[in-house]
């Protein structure tokens, strides 16, 4: 990934939620959540099991509609202009779902095609997207014989494959060996100065990694919304777990 | 459409690449096979048609339709990957229609598979092929009617038995709608909803077919109710992505 657009740009927002709310039934998941992400910008996206991560991504991709506000990735609303949308999007699904009958090349020559390339295009984006992630020894393989790691693999490949200006990648890491977990950190180390990245994890460890910023969710509201540094400093400990619990359990006890 | 196009050719690609498509095709051969030679009493009747054999696919595909159709979207849920293909730039619509596509072509293969019937009946006599052609639109029709359904209710639920048993219940009661039976005890009933069921009925304007009848009538009402499955099935993936 080379250098792009000039140096001294002003940093753009290209991810903007708008007070989103979600509700199942009497319980509500997301509680009027809005931040804003600008290019360059590595957001962690943090919280205890069921706090409302998931769901919050669902909806900035457009598979969950909300029950009230909106996304809009790079001024696209979510909603009204979905496909648009979902053009600049790179986006990882909690699990990172494949189609395990498909080989893997096979599996991105689809998501390329959907993407709108062809000829010899497709072939390097493809080509560039296994590369990568380091994909090439295992191109042929059906997604089913892979390891969990490179099932993850497959699943970062098929986000990054586009060169999207916003990455959301829900729990890259989960389930993956510590020289795994590295790989990918690197890989979104590497490719974050062009694109507005979100990235959801409870690994406290990988906010210090690779975050330039951190938002913690509870019960479905942000409790917190800084630095990763700024956020070490709220307790007398400096550690981020012990921020971390203060917030979430604290939060529980008042709502 | 190239969108849709894409979609239908990876749906395709899995039929081929899973035992789906053998076992469906073997035992609907077999099925086919066996009720026309046998139960339809092909060599008996003495006569150059298909008309056994046409007689039995509405039967043999409302039982084997269900079962394609089934895993449609219960496995995209199954698998998580229904969140994958509908976060990609492409519209439900065309995800709807993509699947769609798929199993429609792949039941045609299934029948164009069964030539050795128009061999055979045209190596033992002179059968009018026209009528025979006109049969085959009307079957290629019928598996497109059964398919629509069946989709529809792979979308409504996550449970891939429910979704079979569901088809083939509707496909059995758009199937019989016209019979003498159903339609006489409607009309001593309740006389509107006979005249619906008449109307509605699936059997009756496959018939027309199978009789060299081609008729806009029949094609308008194909096409509607396809597109009125379709439809259904559109909200349902829109309504019950994310469960």
């Amino acid at each position: 990934m080379g250098e792009r657009g000039v140096t001294a740009e002003q940093p753009q927002t290209l991810i903007e939620i708008d007070s989103l709310t979600k509700r199942f039934g009497a319980f509500i998941a997301v509680d009027n959540v809005s931040f804003t992400v600008a290019k360059g910008e590595v957001l962690g996206f943090l919280g205890p099991n069921g706090a409302g991560k998931s769901t919050t991504m669902r909806m900035l991709a457009g598979f969950m509609i909300p029950t009230a506000g909106t996304a809009r990735i790079c001024g696209h609303d979510v909603q009204t202009d979905s496909v648009a949308a979902r053009r600049e999007l790179g986006f990882l699904p909690e699990g990172a779902p494949t189609y395990p009958e498909m080989a893997v090349t096979g599996f991105l020559r689809f998501c390329a095609k959907i993407r709108g390339y062809k000829g010899s295009e497709l072939n390097d984006r493809v080509a560039h997207a296994l590369s990568l992630t380091g994909l090439q020894g295992v191109r042929l393989q059906p997604v089913e014989t892979l390891s969990k790691g490179f099932k993850r693999r497959v699943g970062l490949a098929q986000a990054l494959l586009h060169d999207p200006p916003v990455l959301v990648l829900d729990e890259p890491t989960d389930g993956l060996d510590p020289n795994q977990k590295h790989e990918v950190r690197a890989l979104i180390q590497q490719m974050a100065p062009n694109k507005a990245n979100v990235i959801s994890t409870h690994i406290l460890e990988e906010v210090d990694a690779v975050c330039t910023r951190a938002i913690i969710i509870a019960n479905g509201r942000i409790v917190a919304d800084a630095t990763p540094a700024e956020l070490e400093r709220r307790h007398p400990s400096g550690k981020l777990d012990d921020v971390f619990r203060t917030l979430t359990i604290q939060n529980k006890d008042a709502a | 459409m190239r969108n849709i196009l894409t979609i239908a050719d990876r749906e395709l690609a899995v039929y081929f690449a899973t035992p789906v498509a053998t076992v469906f095709i073997v035992i609907f051969l077999i099925l086919q096979g066996t009720l026309t030679f046998n139960l339809g009493n092909f060599f008996e009747r003495d006569q150059a048609d298909l008309s056994p054999f046409f007689t039995f696919i509405p039967w043999v595909f409302l039982l084997l339709i269900p079962a394609i159709t089934m895993r449609l979207w219960a496995e995209e849920r199954r698998q998580g990957t229904i969140e994958l293909l509908l976060t990609l730039p492409i519209t439900q619509w065309q995800a709807v229609l993509g699947k769609y596509l798929a199993a429609w072509l792949f039941c045609g293969i299934a029948l164009a598979l069964t030539f050795p019937f128009i061999l055979t009946v045209n190596y033992l006599g002179r059968p009018d092929n026209g009528v025979i052609a006109s049969g085959y639109v009307g079957s290629l029709l019928i598996a497109g009617a059964f398919l629509s359904v069946g989709a529809a209710m792979s979308a409504a639920t996550r449970n891939q038995v429910i979704a079979f048993v569901l088809s083939v219940a509707i496909c059995f009661l758009f199937t019989v709608a016209s019979y003498s039976l159903v339609a006489d005890f409607l009309s001593r009933n309740t006389p509107i909803l006979a005249e619906v069921a008449r109307r509605i009925a699936v059997l009756d304007r496959f018939q027309d077919f199978t009789r060299g009848l081609v008729s806009a009538r029949d094609i308008i009402y194909f096409a509607t109710f396809i597109g009125f499955w379709l439809f259904v099935n559109t909200v349902l993936v829109e309504q019950r992505k994310a469960d």
